[in-house]
Order: structure tokens, then C-alpha cells, then sequence
């Protein structure tokens, strides 16, 4: 059999047909989108760690999964299992773990946590330094805590678990890692390195002293009372992001191998765009000229104009910095006509689920596409006059999406933006 | 459509210095390693060289941002694009792309240890945690921390505006790396990558990882591929950085090149006895013929077991000069296989040989090779 459909530069196209996603608003596409749809937020009191003395004390934690104490890397893996499963059931691709491509998967850093140090800190006489770690490290007792911490650990399990092929790839792109993910997906498939990848963005990081670091860049809102109302992209009284943990994952296929085994096709990513910001570390360039540019070069790369797009899925994270800088920056491609051009966060109810933000909210955007409903953002009661947008606000709306730009920016200058679009009439 | 990879930029920093011609001349056998075996006792460790960072990272406010793996690997990236003649390139720079193999930031040693023994006897243990945090973190050690950061500082201390991305999964990263880079200029995504890692061995943090799972060699250096009585890992801080390029592209700006990249594969096996030495021949069969003479360049760790198989494997290549990149400087995780890429490339670039494999096998999991010939 020939492949026979390409894209307008002559690349195969890359379909997409399995969806999975995890999130403080439960498990699975229907879960999510049931809350999503109806304004719901999953973020609440963080009761996992005490919080006295936090500046911080809310998140949207993932707290249905475990009836006992876990760590980042657990959780992450478990989130990450979730999704895959559900996206790999979907998609009726392989035989159960047997996947016939490669995974490429966006992890949290991690690094050993309190528990397992004070565990190894336990049997030291007199103070604790890393010399009295090591030694009780030697001993090998605590051999389990090797693997654990290890940053390809997540993806080799996972790889393992779906019998997915090749050489697994963990990467960080901070905020825009899951967006990453997709890209090196489709990438892959357009390379004709695989026919199939499994992407996968997952984060289930939120520990005190991963809450405390952001708290000490102010990044955080620390409006807790009442915690559902304290994400509030685009308003004027947004001040920070809410910390969520979550997980989406995506099959990726080459459309004519999906085809051929008669394959329900969900939707295409259509068009990838990154830039690197060498602006600042935290902050973004004050022109939002990386920003601009992955939009651009996302367009372009799906041979798209910015007139073909029907909806934005902001990163929209409820930062005053990042949400005047993105509104700035679409403005600046999408001109005037930004003013009806639908944009919204997801980020304002399940919080920004960092590592994992990209992938979970492509996987949203796809249900967006396939609904024909936009989720809303909710938690705007006070717009911002300086940013003029239609952020579909408070409620959901219905409207006919047939291509969406899902932008993702994080920290380290990290910009990605992904076109993903319906499926295009066959010929 | 499968293009031409060159070499067109080496950066390279260890414990033997920096550059192009003093780890040439460590390849010819003309230096010892340098071992530190009192610091970190009883781990050895090969430790950096002292770098005068102002020649590659002008701005003092740059430099105090950063922790030690980020400012080696900044040092190494700049070498690397000095050499490719694209330092001042404005228009280079907003194309390249950067992928990064990383580990993760350096912890507050100190403040670890205060809070692990006042963690003790605390009455209300979690509210302790969070007061001590709130109060000894350093707000810009978070940034530190972040993996995809050495990314970022190359970008804002070199000017590069193109994307960058981070792979982590210690050696594995490394191999996934160049291999990546390589597979998007030889199918034509792009023109032109910067590839790397970097490591700071001299972290007690870092060592507590490995020695969890017992991998470090206790006591004095040894050769890698002769620490049967006591194997493991002696770690080293280095780095490297690799200007890669489409031969076209090389050859119509008239850039100096290095070695040709020819291929790079990765593998994961079950390490199951047996399987690595099984891998990573099947990595190497996978290059086709091979000249007698080959340089074959080792990233081995010096692990248990894997070590031993990685030898068995080099020798299908009877007739190869076999260099272990740990004998030189240490094995450097995330940075150890485009270490030994770069190093390979150095050997080429120097005339020591006309064909290298490099291999290696990540402590835990993960294989790769990669070969390449003069240009």
C-alpha cells in the first residue's frame, strides 16, 4: 500500500488517535470534560503536607490515586500510566504492550525528597551532613531510592509497561516540556523514524519544597480563600499561578498507517513552533517576540495563516507578567481580529500542571475540536482593560473549532506552540 | 533524504583543561588523569580545572546566577562555538538549536544537614520543613535547580535565540542527544545544532544518588576496563559541546570540520546478563564495515558487570585502539557519550586516527554508539 496523503510541504501528516488525561478534576476524557465544561475547579486546600507558615497553602493536587505516602516520581509515573492507557486503548494501535513506536514523555526533574532523607538521616549519630548519607547510603539498604530518583526511571517504566520501542526520551522544557513531547513526536513521524510515538506529558510534583521554591520566586498566587477562585487568568486581580499536577497523553500516528488499520483519526498536529528567549531567565522578553515568533513559526509550519484559527488554548497561567505578555503577543499576530478571537486557560481550574501543561491541555484542545464547545476561563470577574480578549468567560460556549493554537511558554526562555486541527476531509 | 553531518565546533572542559589540543594530547597517552582522592573521600573524583570564566562569560551577574554544571557548561558551549567560527553570527545563533543533556541542580549542602538533624527533634516536623525552607532557600537556587536552565543560560549568556530542548536520564540523555541532533540535520529539519552536557562531579549530592545503588568505586582510580577487584564509577566534571552541521552548510561558509558524523543509535536493553555486550555489538554491526585500525572511544562507567561486557562487545573490533573516556577525565553522566563524541572528533581532527565507534552503556539502563570518520 502507498502513502499517499502528505501535508503542504510534502511531510507525512501526523494524525492523532488515542487521548488520555489526568487531573485534579479526575480521570479520563469524560471526567475532565464534564468539569471542564461546566466551570468546575479542581484546586483546593493542599492537605498532603502540613502548610503552616506557607505563603501559599492551595494547589490542584492529584489526590485520588494513592492510600499511602508517595513521592514526585510515583505519582508522576502513575498519572503517566493513567493516561497512557487510556490513549493507547483508544487508539486500538499495537497489542497490549506491544506499542509500535517510541515514547517520547516529559518528566518533572526530581531529586531525593524529606521522607527518604530523613530515612537515610535516621540512623546517624550526632549531626547530619552528607558524609553521614553517604555512609549510610554504602551500606546498600536504601537501594530502592536509586532507581526511584533516577530521571530516566518515569519513562523506562513506562516504556517497559507499553512495550513502546527505541530508546526512551525524558525531557524538560520547564512550562512547555508536554508541548515539547508532541513536537519530538512529530517530528519522528515526519522523519519516518517511526510510524507511531507515544507523547506524554506528566507531573505529580507538588511537595512542600517544590511549592516553597516557586513561593520564593513569587510566582504563586496566595489568594487561598476561597482556593477555587484563586486562578484567574487574565483578570486584572490575577497574582500567580496555582500548582496542579496531572498528566495527558497522546498517540501519534502517521495518517496513512492510521488509515490502513482503519483507525478513528481524532484530530492532526498540524504545525509546531519553538523559540528560545534569551531575554531572562524568569522573565519573558518585554516585546514578546520569542512568543511571537513560535506562533508564527507554528502557523507556518502547518501552512496555515492566523486567519484559519478558530481558538486559542492559552498557557495563560494567571501570572500578570505571563498573561499580559501572551495577550501582547497574539494580539501582535492575529491583529484586530483578537478582540473575538475566542482564547482560553484550562489553567484556570486545574492550575498549571507545569511539565505536564503542554500535553494535558493539547489533549483538552482536541476534545475541544471534537465537541464543537469551548471550556471556559473561569474566576474572570474583574477584566483587565489593559488586555482587551474574548477568554470565553465563566462558562462554556459552543462554537465550531476546527483549528486551535495551543501556546505553552516556561521558564529559561522556553516557547512552543502547537496548530492542531480536525481531521481534513479525505480525498 | 539523508544528508551529511560534520563536526564543525568542539568545546571541551575537564580536569586536564580545556580545548581541542590538550585533550588531543591526552588521546595520544601524553597526560595522566587527574585524581582527587581526598575531598570526597572515599570516592575519588577527577576534578575540574580552574576556568577563567570571563573569556567565556563576560558578565559577572551571568556568572553568580549560575551553579558549577551550568557555568562548565556555558564555558564548554562557548569553546564550541568559538571554534565553529559562529560566536558573533547573529543570524547563526537565531537558528541554532540547542539540546541539552542534564541532571538536575546542586542542593545547599548545609542547609540539608540543619534541617535533617533539627528535623529530629522538631515537635511539629512539617511546619518546621516549611519554616526552615521559607527561611534558608535561596530564591535563585530554584532557577539552579531547573534541569532545562543550562539551556537557558547558554541562550542568554551566547546570545542564542533558537529553541533549545533538555533531555535528562543521565547517560542515556547524553546518547539521545547527539542522536537526535544528528537525525534532524541528516533528514533535512534543520541546519545547523549545538549539542551537550555537562557535569559537576564534585557533589556529595550527586554521589548519593549513585552510591544508593552502590555504583561508585571506593578508594584510589583505577583503569576502567581493570577495576574487577572493585568496580564502579569514578565520576569526573566535564563537559562538551559539539557545533553539528549538514555538510552543505559547512561547505558553503567554508568551515572548518572536524569529523564527519556519520551515525548515531540507541538502544535499551533488559540487562539481563549478557545483554549489553549483545546491544551494543548489534549497534556497532550496524555501522557496516569497519577498518582494522578503528579508534574505538569508551564511555563505559566502570559499573559491575556492564563494564566487562562493554570490553567484550569492543572486542569484535580486535585491531582497535581502545581508549576509555574514564581514564581520561572521569565518567561525566549526562555528558560522558558527547564527551567521548567530542573527544573521538578531536582524535579524527588531530590526525590520531581516520575512524572511531564510540560506545557506551548507562549505569543503569540505556546503550549507544556512534561513529565517525575523517572528513
Amino acid at each position: 500500500m502507498s502513502n499517499t496523503h502528505r501535508d503542504s510541504k510534502g511531510r507525512p501528516i501526523v494524525a492523532v488517535t488515542g487521548l488520555g488525561i489526568v487531573t485534579s478534576l479526575g480521570q479520563g476524557k469524560d471526567a475532565n470534560w464534564e468539569a471542564l465544561t461546566a466551570g468546575r475547579s479542581g484546586i483546593h486546600a493542599i492537605e498532603r503536607f502540613p502548610t503552616q507558615g506557607l505563603r501559599t497553602t492551595i494547589g490542584g493536587t492529584v489526590d485520588f490515586l494513592f492510600d499511602r505516602p508517595f513521592s514526585a516520581p510515583e505519582l508522576s509515573e502513575k498519572l503517566a500510566m493513567l493516561a497512557a492507557e487510556e490513549a493507547v486503548g483508544q487508539s486500538g494501535i499495537g497489542q497490549p504492550g506491544d506499542f509500535p513506536g517510541e515514547l517520547f514523555m516529559a518528566v518533572p526533574p526530581v531529586e531525593m525528597e524529606w521522607p527518604q532523607k530523613q530515612e537515610l538521616a535516621a540512623s546517624i549519630e550526632g549531626d547530619v551532613d552528607y558524609d553521614g548519607l553517604l555512609r549510610e547510603a554504602a551500606t546498600l539498604k536504601h537501594k530502592a531510592k536509586h532507581e526511584l530518583f533516577l530521571f530516566g526511571a518515569v519513562a523506562d517504566h513506562v516504556a517497559d509497561a507499553f512495550g513502546t520501542r527505541g530508546s526512551p526520551i525524558s525531557l524538560s522544557t520547564a512550562c512547555s516540556s508536554g508541548a515539547t513531547a508532541i513536537q519530538m513526536g512529530v517530528e519522528a513521524i515526519r522523519r519516518g523514524d517511526t510510524q507511531a510515538a507515544l507523547c506524554i506529558g506528566t507531573d505529580g510534583s507538588i511537595h512542600a519544597e517544590a511549592l516553597i521554591r516557586f513561593s520564593l520566586l513569587s510566582a504563586l498566587s496566595t489568594q487561598n480563600d476561597p482556593p477555587q477562585a484563586a486562578a484567574k487568568p487574565f483578570s486584572k486581580n490575577r497574582d500567580g499561578f496555582v500548582m496542579g499536577e496531572g498528566a495527558g497523553a497522546l498517540v501519534l500516528e502517521d495518517y496513512d498507517h492510521a488509515l490502513a488499520r482503519g483507525a478513528t483519526i481524532l484530530g492532526i498536529v498540524a504545525g509546531c513552533g519553538e523559540r528560545g528567549d534569551g531575554f531572562h531567565r524568569t522573565r519573558s522578553s518585554p516585546d514578546g517576540k520569542p512568543a511571537i515568533l513560535a506562533m508564527q513559526d507554528a502557523l507556518a509550519d502547518a501552512g496555515l495563516a492566523p486567519d484559519d484559527v478558530d481558538y486559542i488554548n492559552a498557557h495563560g497561567t494567571s501570572t500578570p507578567e505571563n498573561d499580559k505578555m501572551e495577550a501582547m503577543s497574539c494580539a501582535a499576530v492575529f491583529g484586530e481580529r483578537m478582540a473575538r478571537l475566542p482564547m482560553s486557560s484550562n489553567k484556570s481550574m486545574i492550575g498549571h500542571t507545569l511539565t505536564a501543561a503542554g500535553a494535558v491541555e493539547a489533549v483538552i484542545s482536541f476534545l475541544t475540536i471534537a465537541k464543537g464547545r469551548i471550556p471556559p476561563t473561569i474566576n474572570y470577574t474583574t477584566p483587565d482593560p489593559a488586555i482587551a480578549l474574548d477568554v470565553v468567560p465563566n462558562f462554556a460556549r459552543d462554537a465550531r473549532v476546527r483549528t486551535v493554537l495551543s501556546n505553552s511558554f516556561g521558564f529559561g526562555g522556553q516557547n512552543t506552540s502547537l496548530v492542531l486541527t480536525a481531521e481534513p476531509a479525505r480525498s | 533524504m539523508q544528508r551529511g553531518v560534520v563536526i564543525t565546533g568542539i568545546g571541551l572542559a575537564s580536569s586536564l583543561g580545556e580545548g581541542i589540543e590538550t585533550h588531543a594530547a591526552a588521546l595520544a597517552g601524553h597526560m595522566a588523569p587527574v585524581v582527587d582522592t581526598t575531598s570526597f573521600a572515599p570516592y575519588p573524583v577527577h576534578p575540574l580545572k580552574a576556568l577563567e570564566l570571563d573569556r567565556q562569560i563576560p558578565k559577572k551577574s551571568d556568572q553568580r546566577q549560575m551553579e558549577p554544571w551550568q557555568r562548565l557548561g556555558v564555558y564548554a558551549a562557548g569553546l564550541a562555538l568559538d571554534g565553529a567560527g559562529i560566536k558573533d553570527d547573529v543570524e547563526t545563533k537565531s537558528l541554532l538549536q540547542v539540546i541539552v543533556a542534564a541532571g538536575g541542580g546542586e542542593r545547599d549542602h548545609a542547609v540539608d544537614g540543619a534541617i535533617l538533624t533539627g528535623l529530629r527533634s522538631a515537635n511539629a516536623p512539617g511546619a518546621y520543613l516549611n519554616e526552615r525552607l521559607m527561611g534558608d532557600l535561596r530564591p535563585t537556587l530554584f532557577l539552579a535547580q531547573l534541569s532545562n536552565l543550562l539551556a537557558g543560560n547558554i541562550g542568554i549568556v551566547h546570545g542564542i535565540t533558537g529553541a533549545s530542548r533538555t533531555f535528562m536520564g543521565e547517560e542515556q540523555a547524553g546518547v539521545d542527544a547527539v542522536r537526535t541532533a544528528h537525525a534532524r540535520i541528516a533528514s533535512g529539519q534543520t541546519e545547523i545544532m549545538l549539542v551537550g552536557g555537562s557535569y559537576n562531579a564534585e557533589r556529595r549530592d550527586m554521589l548519593l544518588l549513585l552510591e544508593l545503588g552502590g555504583y561508585l568505586r571506593k578508594g584510589d582510580f583505577a583503569p576502567v576496563f581493570e577495576r574487577e577487584a572493585a568496580p564502579g564509577i569514578v565520576t569526573g566534571s566535564a563537559s562538551a559541546f559539539l557545533v553539528l552541521e549538514s555538510a552543505e552548510r559547512a561547505a558553503a561558509r567554508g568551515a572548518a570540520i572536524h569529523a564527519r558524523l556519520d551515525k548515531v543509535v540507541a538502544a535499551r536493553s533488559k540487562r539481563t546478563l549478557g545483554a549489553v555486550e549483545a546491544t551494543l555489538r548489534a549497534l556497532i554491526g550496524g555501522f557496516g564495515a569497519i577498518s582494522p585500525d578503528v579508534l574505538a572511544m569508551s564511555a563505559a562507567t566502570g559499573a559491575a558487570g556492564i563494564t566487562g561486557e562493554e570490553a567484550a562487545a569492543l572486542s569484535g573490533l580486535p585491531q582497535a585502539r581502545r581508549i576509555a573516556t574514564g581514564d581520561l577525565l572521569g565518567h561525566a553522566l549526562e555528558a560522558a557519550f558527547p564527551i567521548s563524541v567530542a573527544l573521538a572528533a578531536a582524535a579524527l581532527s588531530a590526525g590520531q586516527a581516520k575512524e572511531a565507534v564510540v560506545t557506551g552503556a548507562g549505569h543503569w539502563r540505556g546503550e549507544g554508539a556512534a561513529h565517525l570518520v575523517k572528513a
